[in-house]
């Protein structure tokens, strides 16, 4: 044991929080030393590929696997009829209302299917190749059936979905402030707008999108020994692990799941998903490893898709501009299935169309449906950037009918900073915010007064190139989630987080998380939070999280909860820690607990120079030679943390866009947004992630589309028709903070993940209408493609529906219109072929 | 079976390869180069960037077959001797990767724009990447890396990486 | 994804190329820069028997000024083209069309000739060989034959190149003293262009005097547009100018429907498309 006076040192050590630390996990990334799924090769291992439905609804009537079974190479092959019990099925977490409406979901059905996209029969290979060559030797007999395809046609039940269920409709979750006792009746306050008021009524199309991370998914399961185990590119390696034992019969102590290198997530690793279902199945029938990783095709089109809703809105205010009432009626497409929390996403969004305003009466009722397509969950922001496109829009519409500045109109009804907290008319508890403040700094940054001016100018010389200025005051519920919230939703799990601080003999601290990383930067972040807490060095930090073998306990990582809630159960543990040390340190330094002051990593005895320092005491605590008779040995913590509320970031987006009027195009100028998500940890971690963020709510503004054709084929199947933009159609963003601090944790940090995407979408829509109110259009459909807008300048309308057909820039080289790589062992409705004489191919 | 010889990453191989493997499956798989990485199958998003003779190539893009006789390297062969190559310093610095899925394909294809160009205007950067799909970054620091490793940014690097946050924290 | 399986051949000379092709007839499929072909081989759109690989014949790759034109290999990668002084100079507007094709990678690889013959209506240089009436010369085992660039695209990845014959060369007339401009409309970067329209117009005393125009993605083909060209002659190089004359620019035309736009809004945008380029080729702004 030594016992050092403390260091004559008045140099302030520096601190870690809100330090641009750059990441710990780069070194691997850049290098190309990574560890994604997809390079996983074990001794023996096989190769799955898939065979999947070319139709939307079809009762499979033959599956002849002969011809493939005889292939080269091939180990098995499986169809639906093949499967038994253990193969488990995949599950809903969050059925929202007691009656909902859930088709039970099979990894891969027997006698239907339900979406074009659906496995239908499993190949496995001794190379993926072999494996890809034998599915196209499988032969599938199909009954084509009616598809449910349209979501509002759907709703009306003429075709259905699933026809044992009798119906489409699989809840109706409906939120009243007047029944809550949170707000008054808003049919009342809807008539009083109507008789001398101001009634706004406007319907907008949540357009399908496609979450699009850039690792498509793989899995690995390895059945030798005494654990499976199962490499999965997930978001959710705890919920995966649990969802499993549930449903497949393994004991959940037997079943280890690890998410290794994740290539982002955005919601679309937030998912149990089929693949994972039949790998862990295969691989236990036959006893040997087995691979299986999608192609950028079959993710597209069966990985699950998100939004797609159709929102009526009516919003109620008086002659003054004041709101006096909000109803909301939504239709949501679920897809072919209840997914995991499918079903809760437009419910995430039932607490936020309110927003920032202090509506007296709110009125939420959303209508989940049953369609024929990609079964729907979370995309960054899950219901959250619906909500806030839909008041947003509307808060723009109300300012228009006042003939008013819509910043102007939005402050007149925004919650001010003095009153935080502030029970919103949805019943959350906002704890704190600023929106005067960040709205002055982005009006600022943004050059508000300037750009307006420009826009009178372009105006009035009736320039072909018209300025839009798109408006975005948002906030957003996020850090999922109280426990007892979540539970009175009747959502399956709880919202916790957990993590362990171990101190190490050698001096360097471990820190397992139970949240799982997939791009966010948690080893940089928590190593940053742990080196301040205890007063060790970065470097001295490592993270581990991501193996339930390692991260015993979790709920992993998405709508925006690692920091606000993991990162909070990292403190928690941290300061267990400390606390043990205090022992260990009153018992080395032969002084009272409370007599022990803790800073920068020692534990020094006040107005002694007696100190002691933490690595030193989980040195001793190793050897546990000799401490406190009434105290376990070891220092070591664990917490589990659950949040006492949800937090609320909020910021203020401007953008300038500028529209070319005579082929509708539209170009981005300028974008500048202020966020408030509290205290910043790593400034250069929230930058970046509000960049990304930006451009996925920009895209679905903008590019993005999952449109099918009247067969129920998804047309933007390959990234040359689903637009995910580049860097040459985007810009540089001016991106600020202000920070007023969370109250419901520690270190008064809010969720930042979502932030962008949920802000930016209605900002940039906010400014395609304005830029075109003066040709007396009032919306434009998203995505705002050239065409739309053009039509909208043309004829004052929103625009149509996506024509759905695709390019044929590869499909007709071979005069083959239908994708058969997707639809191995069956014509697709266009199938047929007819070959060409194009020879040599190269653009 | 057809037999091919190249160079790649400096070292010389020689494998025996069915004709229709991809360039890219046969640096995975052959050759443990998992550095490489698919991300679409329409050579959209550029994750599989890798040189060819000097040029980046999309290597699911080319059959390895049409690589016999060539020098390829790889990101795992931008690295010498230990250090960094600028490119791959400025991603770091100017943290212009979050899940880190695209990076190899940024990063080569970053070299190759700097190669043709040492002091690109944004709109270069911007246009020179237009093959290269990110899900993460928005794109904006991954154009800062870009300007810090051609050294036209005209600021140290870490000004680089946060030059536009023009607000308080 | 991963090819189906297939013979591969990789000859070194012409003749032997022709050799494989007449052996081996519509089984066979000619790979020549492989940026279109690999997608449609790995997605599995395709499964030819055999692969004949011509990027090992060095005949096939290469430019050479002839005085009155260039002429460049069917099999020279587009950054050679772009590389190329005599292209820049004389023949711009193919220069400017090509540097508009797809991205850095894949104009690394890809080759004029592999794209003319894929013959896509939305590939970038169909519109400017046309524009420029270039010859293609077609080689077969009877020798050698030229297609005037009017007569060499026969429908939707269709030529005039047979089974049995094979693109050796492009021969670009110089355009000395032209203007010219390309204007590709996409909506992100790594589109195909949903409207692109390739402009060239030789000045004289203040108004055009000549004017060849080709059409991006606006049929089957790539096409011309005649009616505009006869209409420009002896107009003022302004908005006003030429609007009437490139209001012309849909007729005729047979665009496709399709995520990015209807037919109606692809010949509308030719209109407008082609009004800038022209007003950009003659060195006036819109």
């Amino acid at each position: 044991m030594s016992v050092e006076a403390a260091e004559q040192t008045t140099e302030q050590p520096v601190r870690e929080i809100g330090r641009d630390r750059r990441r710990k996990e780069d070194q691997r990334l850049i290098t190309g030393r990574t560890r994604w799924t997809d390079n996983i090769v074990l001794p023996g291992m096989l190769h799955m590929a898939m065979v999947r439905s070319p139709f939307a609804h079809a009762r499979i009537t033959a599956v002849d696997t002969s011809e493939a079974k005889a292939a080269t190479n091939v180990v098995a092959v499986y169809s639906g009829a093949d499967l038994d019990e253990s193969v488990g099925v995949l599950i809903n977490a969050w059925p929202v209302s007691p009656d909902q409406v859930t088709p039970v979901h099979p990894p891969m059905p027997a006698d239907r299917v339900t979406f074009a996209g659906e496995i239908v029969a499993v190949i496995v290979a001794r190379s993926a190749a072999e494996a890809r060559d034998a599915a196209e030797l499988v032969d599938v007999d199909y009954e084509e059936l009616p598809a449910a395809l349209d979501l509002k046609e759907a709703a009306q039940d003429t075709v259905l979905a699933h026809p044992d269920l009798g119906t489409n409709k699989s809840a109706l979750w409906v939120f009243d402030s007047a029944a809550a006792g949170t707000g008054s009746d808003v049919e009342e306050a809807i008539a009083t707008a109507r008789e001398g008021g101001i009634l706004i009524e406007r319907e907008y199309r949540q357009q399908r999108l496609i979450p699009a991370f850039m690792e498509p998914r793989s899995v690995v399961v390895d059945p030798t020994g005494e654990q499976l185990t199962m490499w999965t590119a997930t978001q959710i390696p705890h919920i995966v692990r649990f969802a499993l034992a549930a449903t497949t019969g393994v004991p959940e102590s037997k079943i280890r799941v690890i998410a290794p290198d994740v290539g982002g997530g955005f919601g679309g690793k937030l998912q149990v998903t089929p693949e994972e279902w039949l790998a862990w199945w295969v691989a236990r029938q036959l006893g040997k490893p087995v691979k299986y990783t999608e192609t950028r095709s079959e993710s597209l089109m069966a990985a699950h898709h998100g939004r797609d809703q159709w929102q009526r809105l009516t919003l109620a205010a008086d002659k003054e501009g004041h709101v006096t009432g909000l109803k909301v009626d939504l239709l949501a497409d679920l897809g072919s299935y209840v997914a995991l929390i499918g079903g809760g996403v437009p419910v995430l969004g039932a607490f936020m169309f309110n927003a920032i305003y202090k509506f007296p009466a709110y009125h939420f009722s959303m209508q989940s449906v049953l369609t024929n397509k990609a079964w729907t969950d979370a995309y960054r922001g899950a219901g959250r950037p619906e909500a806030t496109f839909g008041i947003e829009r509307m808060m723009d519409e109300l300012a228009h009918e006042l003939g008013e500045d819509p910043l102007v109109v939005r402050e007149r009804n925004w919650i001010t900073h003095e009153e935080f907290p502030f029970i919103s008319v949805a019943g959350l508890e906002y704890d704190s915010g600023n929106y005067e403040a960040a709205t002055a700094m982005a009006k600022e940054m943004f050059g508000y007064d300037e750009l307006r001016e420009e826009q009178r100018r372009r105006r009035e010389s009736n320039d072909p190139v018209q300025l839009g200025i798109g408006i975005s005051t948002f906030t957003e519920m996020c850090g999922l989630a109280p426990s007892r919230v979540l539970g009175s939703l009747d959502y399956g799990a709880g919202g916790w987080e957990h993590a362990s601080v171990r101190m190490l003999a050698t001096g360097t601290v471990e820190v397992v998380v139970g949240v799982s990383a997939h791009g966010q930067g948690h080893e940089t972040a928590f190593s940053q939070i742990v080196a301040d807490r205890l007063g060790v060095p970065f470097e001295s930090v490592e993270i581990l999280h991501g193996d339930t073998q390692i991260s015993h306990k979790g709920l992993d990582t998405y709508g925006s909860r690692s920091l606000v809630v993991g990162g909070e159960a990292v403190v928690k543990a941290a300061d267990k820690v400390i606390d043990k040390a205090r022992r260990y340190a009153a018992h080395m330094l032969e002084a009272n607990p409370d007599d022990l002051e803790f800073t920068d990593g020692r534990f020094a005895v006040a107005g002694t120079d007696q100190s002691v320092g933490i690595t030193e005491i989980a040195s001793a605590a190793f050897a546990s030679h000799d401490y406190p008779d009434d105290i376990e040995p070891g220092i070591d913590a664990d917490a589990t943390y659950d949040p006492v509320n949800f937090n609320y970031p909020h910021g203020t987006h401007l953008c300038a866009v500028e529209i070319d009027t005579e082929t509708g195009q539209v170009t981005l100028r300028k974008y500048t947004c202020v966020d408030d998500v509290g205290q910043v940890v790593n400034p250069l971690i929230v930058e970046g992630q509000i960049h990304g963020g930006l451009v996925q709510g920009i895209a679905q503004a903008l590019w993005e589309e999952a449109v099918y054709d009247d067969a129920g084929t998804l047309v933007s199947g390959s990234f040359v028709d689903y637009l995910v933009p580049t860097a040459a159609d985007t810009i540089s963003f001016d991106t600020a903070t202000n920070t007023t601090l969370a109250t419901a944790n520690t270190l008064g940090t809010k969720g930042v993940g979502e932030a962008g995407t949920i802000a930016s979408t209605p900002c940039i829509v906010n400014g395609v209408v304005d830029a075109l109110r003066i040709f007396g259009v009032d919306d434009v459909q998203m995505p705002c493609t050239p065409e739309r807008v053009w039509q909208a300048i043309r004829s004052g309308s929103e625009g149509e529906s996506t024509t759905g057909a695709a390019a044929p820039h590869f499909d007709e080289v071979t005069g083959t219109q239908g994708q058969t790589d997707r639809t191995a062992g069956a014509d697709g409705p266009t199938g047929g072929s007819a070959g060409t004489d194009a020879e040599g191919a190269g653009r | 079976m057809a037999r091919i010889e190249l160079v790649v990453d400096g070292a010389r191989v020689a494998d025996d390869v069915e004709p229709r493997m991809l360039l890219v499956h046969y640096l995975r798989e052959s050759l443990g180069k998992t550095g490489t990485v698919i991300g679409c199958d329409t050579s959209n998003c550029g994750a599989c960037t890798v040189h060819l003779d000097g040029k980046s190539v999309k290597s699911c893009n080319l059959l390895a077959v049409q690589a016999d006789g060539c020098e390829v390297t790889t990101i795992e062969g931008l690295a010498t001797e230990g250090q960094l190559h600028p490119v791959q310093e400025a991603f770091h610095e100017c943290h212009a990767l979050q899940c880190g899925y695209c990076t190899p394909g940024m990063i080569m294809q970053s070299v190759d724009l700097l190669r043709d160009n040492p002091d690109p205007s944004e709109e270069e950067i911007r246009l020179g990447l237009e093959g290269n799909l990110c899900r993460c970054t928005g794109y904006h620091n991954i154009v800062r890396a870009v300007q810090t490793a051609a050294g036209s940014s005209g600021a140290t690097a870490a000004a680089g990486a946060s030059d536009s946050a023009g607000g308080t924290r | 994804m991963i090819p189906a399986k297939f013979d591969y051949a990789a000859p070194t000379t012409v003749q032997e190329a022709l050799g494989l092709l007449a052996e081996h007839g519509d089984e066979a499929k000619v790979l020549a820069g492989g940026q279109s072909l690999l997608p449609v081989l790995r997605m599995r759109l395709n499964a030819p028997e055999v692969v004949i690989d011509i990027g090992r014949i060095d005949s096939l790759r290469g430019i050479s000024d002839d005085g009155s034109t260039i002429s460049i290999g069917a099999m020279t990668p587009y950054h050679e083209i772009l590389a190329d002084e005599r292209v820049r100079t004389r023949c711009t507007l193919l220069h400017q069309a090509i540097s508009e094709v797809a991205d850095s990678q894949i104009r690394h690889r890809g080759t004029l000739g592999g794209a003319l013959v894929h013959a896509d209506p939305a590939g970038d240089c169909g519109a400017p060989i046309l524009a420029m009436d270039a010859e293609l010369v077609i080689t077969g085992s009877s020798g050698e034959r030229v297609v005037a660039a009017a007569d060499f695209f026969e429908g939707l990845f269709d030529t005039a190149v047979a089974e049995d014959e094979l693109l050796t060369a492009i021969r670009v007339p110089a355009y000395d003293g032209w203007g010219s401009h390309y204007e590709k409309f996409v909506r992100v970067a790594h589109q195909w262009p949903i409207v692109a329209v390739a402009a060239q117009v030789r000045m004289e005393g203040g108004s055009i005097a000549e004017a060849r125009i080709g059409l991006t993605n606006m049929g089957s083909t790539a096409v011309r547009a005649s009616a505009v060209e006869a209409a420009l002659v002896g107009t003022s190089p302004t908005a006003e100018g030429v609007r009437v004359a490139c209001d012309l620019a849909g007729e005729g035309t047979d665009p496709p429907s399709d995520l990015n736009g209807d037919a109606d809004y692809r010949k509308h945008l030719a209109t407008v498309l082609t009004r800038r380029a022209v007003l950009a080729a003659a060195g006036r702004e819109d």
